[in-house]
Order: C-alpha cells, then sequence, then structure tokens
C-alpha cells in the first residue's frame, strides 16, 4: 500500500548566519523520512540541531540547501509554506512563554478561531483538549498569569492540541514539569497516535521516553543525523548514544556494565522487562562450573 | 532578516582593531564622528575617507556586512539626499517643473549622503570589533573624572550594561514569540490598520510580561551576588593603553586638525 510520509528530507542542510563570522552549520546532509501515523523521538544532546530540525517541518525555516517535503509539498514554495501550520502543530520548548490572553479559555481557542471553526466546535476542542493535558474545566476562566509553571505549560499544550491538526511536533514537552504530568501528556500524545492516527514528533532527552512511546527514533549529533530507526536496535548501542552526548535507558547501561564484570546477555535489552528475561534466560543457560 | 547580520551585532574576528583598547575605539570613534561633522574642505574629507577606509579593512570584516546594515535604510539616505538637493536655494542648474536643482543644492545634498555614510560605518566598526561589556566599561572609564562632581557614573554605566544585555534577550524573545504565535495562525501582515494592530496583541503581551520577568529574576540574581549601587567595584580585567592605540587616537587628532 502506498502511503505517503509526513517528512521527507534529502540532503537538509541549514547554515546560520551564511558567511559571517558568525556562520554556524546546524544540520547537514539530513536524509530522514517520518512516516504519516507514527509516534517519531528525535534525540540528541543540547545543540545538536534539533529544533532547527523540527523548525522546517512547519514551515518556519527552510533548509540553506537540500529538499524538505511535508505530506507531499515542498516547502520552498510561500504558499505551501503558510499553510503549514494548519496540518502540522508546533509546541515549543517551553510553550508557557507564548500565553496571552485573560483567561485560559481565550489561549486555548486562539488556535482553533485562527482555523476560521465556529463558535461550538470551538468549545468542543478547547474542552477536549484541557482534558487530554489533564486540567479540570474549572480552569477555563482563570487568569493563565496566576496558574503555576507546570500548569500554564499544559494550558500552552493543549493551545496547540486543540487545533487538532494531522501531525504534531513537540520540543521537550516534558522539561521542567513533575515526572506525572510529564507522562500524562506523553500517554495523551500515545492515546491522539493510536486513536486518531495522528503523527507525533517528539523531542526528548530522555531515553526511557523513547522505549515507552516511540515507534521510531532518530539521533543527532553535532548537527548530523548517526543513526535511526526502531528503539530497540537504536537505543541497544550505548557507545553511540554516549557519543551523541546521551545517556543510555538503565537496562542498556546495566547489560554495558554486566559485560564489563565478564557476564555477557544474549540479546540486548532495552526494557526492564526484556532485561529481566535476558538474565533469567542467561542464568539458566550457564552450567553450574561456569559460574 | 533574522538570519542576517544587523547594526549593533558583535563580529567575533582576530583583527587589530578587535585588540585595540576598547576606550581608544571609543576615542576614535568620537574624533572620526566629529571629523566628519566638521570636515568642509576637500582635503580634509579625502583624509578621513581615506582612513574610514584603512579602518573598515583593519577589521578583516567582509564589505558585505557592512553593506547589510545599509539595507533597512537606504531609502532614508535616499529621500534626505533628494530633500537637501532640492530645498537648498542656488542657481538652478536643471529645471524639473516647480524644482530646481542647484550646484550648491548637489554639493550639500552630496555632502550630507557622505557623512551618514561615514557615521554609519564608524558606528559599525565600533559595535562589530567591541563587544557591549566592553564598550560600557571603556565609557565607564572615560567618564569616571565626572564622578567628582557626584555623578553616579558607575550606576550609569551598569544600567547601559544592563539595557545592552537585554537587546539580545529581546530579540530572541520576539523571535520566539512571531514563530509561535505563526504556528497557531496568527498572521501579522493581514488586514487594514485596525486588525493589524489587532494581531499584534499575541506578540507584544507575551513579549512585555516575559521581558519584565527576566528583568525581575536579573534583578534577583544580581542581589544574591551582592550587588549595591553606589558600592565601590572592581573589574578582573583592567584595561591598557597599547602603542597602537595611543597611534590611532594621535593619527584621528591629525587628522581633524586637516580637516578644520
Amino acid at each position: 500500500m502506498f502511503c505517503m510520509p509526513f517528512v521527507q528530507t534529502t540532503k537538509l542542510t541549514h547554515i546560520y548566519f551564511k558567511g559571517t563570522p558568525l556562520e554556524t552549520v546546524a544540520l547537514k546532509d539530513i536524509d530522514l523520512e517520518i512516516p504519516e501515523g507514527e509516534f517519531f523521538a528525535l534525540v540528541g544532546a543540547s545543540g545538536s540541531g534539533k529544533s532547527t530540525l523540527v523548525q522546517h517541518f512547519n514551515g518556519l525555516l527552510q533548509p540553506t540547501s537540500g529538499r524538505v517535503s511535508v505530506f507531499g509539498d515542498d516547502i520552498s514554495t510561500r504558499i505551501n509554506r503558510n499553510s503549514l501550520w494548519s496540518k502540522v502543530g508546533l509546541v515549543f520548548q517551553f510553550p508557557e512563554r507564548q500565553i496571552f490572553s485573560s483567561s485560559v479559555y481565550e489561549d486555548i481557542a486562539f488556535g482553533p478561531r485562527n482555523l476560521g471553526l465556529d463558535e461550538n466546535e470551538v468549545k468542543h476542542r478547547v474542552e477536549t483538549a484541557l482534558k487530554d493535558v489533564g486540567l479540570p474545566a474549572g480552569i477555563l476562566q482563570i487568569d493563565p498569569a496566576t496558574l503555576s509553571g507546570g500548569i500554564s505549560r499544559r494550558v500552552a499544550i493543549a493551545g496547540i492540541l486543540a487545533m487538532q491538526t494531522p501531525a504534531l511536533v513537540l520540543d521537550e514537552p516534558g522539561a521542567g514539569l513533575d515526572p506525572q504530568a510529564k507522562k500524562q501528556i506523553l500517554l495523551a500524545l500515545k492515546r491522539l497516535q493510536l486513536e486518531k492516527g495522528t503523527t507525533i514528533v517528539l523531542i526528548t532527552h530522555f531515553l526511557e521516553d523513547v522505549v515507552d512511546f516511540a515507534g521510531l527514533v532518530a539521533v543527532l549529533k553535532k548537527g548530523e543525523l548517526i543513526a535511526s530507526g526502531r528503539p530497540k536496535q537504536v537505543l541497544a548501542q550505548p557507545e553511540l548514544l554516549l557519543g551523541a552526548g546521551l545517556e543510555p535507558p538503565f537496562p542498556v547501561a546495566f547489560t554495558r556494565k554486566l559485560s564489563s564484570k565478564g557476564v555477557r546477555l544474549n540479546s540486548s535489552p532495552v526494557t526492564i522487562d526484556d532485561l529481566a528475561r535476558a538474565i533469567q534466560r542467561t542464568y539458566q543457560n550457564t552450567g553450574p562450573g561456569d559460574r | 532578516m533574522l538570519n542576517s547580520v544587523t547594526m549593533g551585532q558583535y563580529l567575533p574576528v582576530n583583527s587589530p582593531v578587535h585588540k585595540m583598547d576598547p576606550r581608544a575605539k571609543l576615542m576614535v570613534t568620537v574624533l572620526t564622528a566629529v571629523t566628519v561633522l566638521v570636515a568642509t574642505n576637500w582635503m580634509g574629507i579625502l583624509t578621513v575617507s581615506l582612513w574610514i577606509g584603512l579602518v573598515l579593512a583593519a577589521t578583516r570584516i567582509r564589505l558585505v556586512l557592512y553593506w547589510q546594515i545599509y539595507k533597512p535604510l537606504w531609502l532614508l539616505l535616499i529621500t534626505s539626499f533628494v530633500f537637501q538637493v532640492v530645498f537648498t536655494p542656488g542657481e538652478p542648474l536643471l529645471l524639473l517643473g516647480l524644482l530646481s536643482l542647484s550646484k550648491t543644492g548637489l554639493v550639500a545634498g552630496g555632502r550630507m549622503l557622505w557623512q551618514m555614510i561615514c557615521l554609519l560605518l564608524v558606528a559599525a566598526v565600533l559595535t562589530f570589533s567591541t563587544t557591549p561589556i566592553q564598550l560600557s566599561t571603556a565609557l565607564e572609564r572615560l567618564l569616571l573624572p565626572l564622578g567628582k562632581l557626584k555623578i553616579p557614573v558607575r550606576e550609569f554605566a551598569m544600567a547601559i550594561n544592563l539595557a545592552l544585555r537585554f537587546v539580545p534577550t529581546l530579540f530572541d524573545e520576539s523571535r520566539f514569540l512571531i514563530a509561535a504565535q505563526r504556528s497557531r495562525g496568527a498572521d501579522f501582515t493581514r488586514g487594514g490598520v485596525r486588525q493589524r494592530a489587532k494581531g499584534l496583541i499575541p506578540f507584544l503581551i507575551p513579549l512585555l510580561t516575559n521581558i519584565f520577568r527576566r528583568a525581575d529574576e536579573l534583578a534577583v540574581a544580581m542581589e544574591i551576588r551582592c550587588y549595591r549601587a553606589g558600592a565601590e567595584r572592581s573589574t578582573i580585567n583592567e584595561l591598557k593603553f597599547k602603542l597602537p592605540d595611543y597611534l590611532a587616537v594621535l593619527a584621528n587628532l591629525i587628522i581633524l586638525i586637516i580637516a578644520l
């Protein structure tokens, strides 16, 4: 079956301040394909180019060279770029900074209203989005300025979810949130992917999140794509992750430690459950004399 | 626009100008600006132009980058040139309907255009080659004698320092907000004046609140590091006038005398 990818990039290169002493190569020859309906994780250390890359996905940035197409449309055309906001929702880092209205309702309704929806539909979407991020309806009439950082973060994310775009890109939505609030947001995203087929692109530092939620993962290092594929394969390579400035997930780090002590597991587990199984299997397969 | 060099940007380059004492640079900038404004004879105009050319070359920054700062201003430059030419009374060389072009008008307009270009270049050299911190330190040191007249020079310099520090912050914050609100479908270019002004609300309100919050945080950060207005402070990097600094100031004084 033919399925159009959400994003396809060919030799995408992005250079900031080209031709000046401040010139920085942010992205270099990125070839990437993100299938539609996928939960895609993008990982890498700070400054590896993750944020720059995703800003190409909704037309905010244009490549210095190379091609980017989103839902089959080349973003080098202005018309294609200008309509992308209605198809790709983008949640920036610390999105609570973008809240401007005097009530939570008005702020979440900003995006849906710009889509030209009638007020009934807007109201419905605001309420759905609020539920998705786990906030009570009682909050709608409150002035956002009085809310705590974590709650305003969720309000800002709800403002993007309420547009119900076929694709969502989130730049570290959990940074600085308590673990429960973070989990709630990630679960809501997973639900959107499974129930509505929304494509999710998640930027994160936490590889545990990738293991739990993503179907595909790509690793960026200093503007270059050094690995991509299924999390079970990519994340099972501790040297690759450490080289990219990332902390391997606990089971991977543990397997590595075991092998440095002379205990070799016969698989490369990425989840805790797989690790337990691998240890058990290795233990059973080892003869009493080898112990 | 967000990806090009603007006025006031520091460019890290290894050049003799970058290595100069910021006080010398500030003095040379002021002297050159004065020379440009007072120069009336051809000899003076020629030497200042040569001097500016020499300084530009010494910064080792590509000329294209200097050209970039004129891009937003060329309309202003051309308009003032035309006004000066048209409204300077003199013997007409050419009549275009009600407008008359005179030799004195052309000379006055040309001189003003030259002055503006030179002043922009001189200011660009200073900001391209000097960090804001260096600049405010230099200003503080040069104005320190005024402290004897009970003028709070150090506090004044700190205020300038903080203001300069907020320029990039303001820039980053604006860039973020434009991108974030455009991603929610805000269009800053649609409709008439009224609609556009209304369209700016999602941009301006968070910009102001975010900047005020940052300022508040900065004030706290300064206080917990014991900053007090009026207290005596020392610096890690003492400034030192070296031979090139003396030479540059001296050369500039000579040029000023030639131009007078």
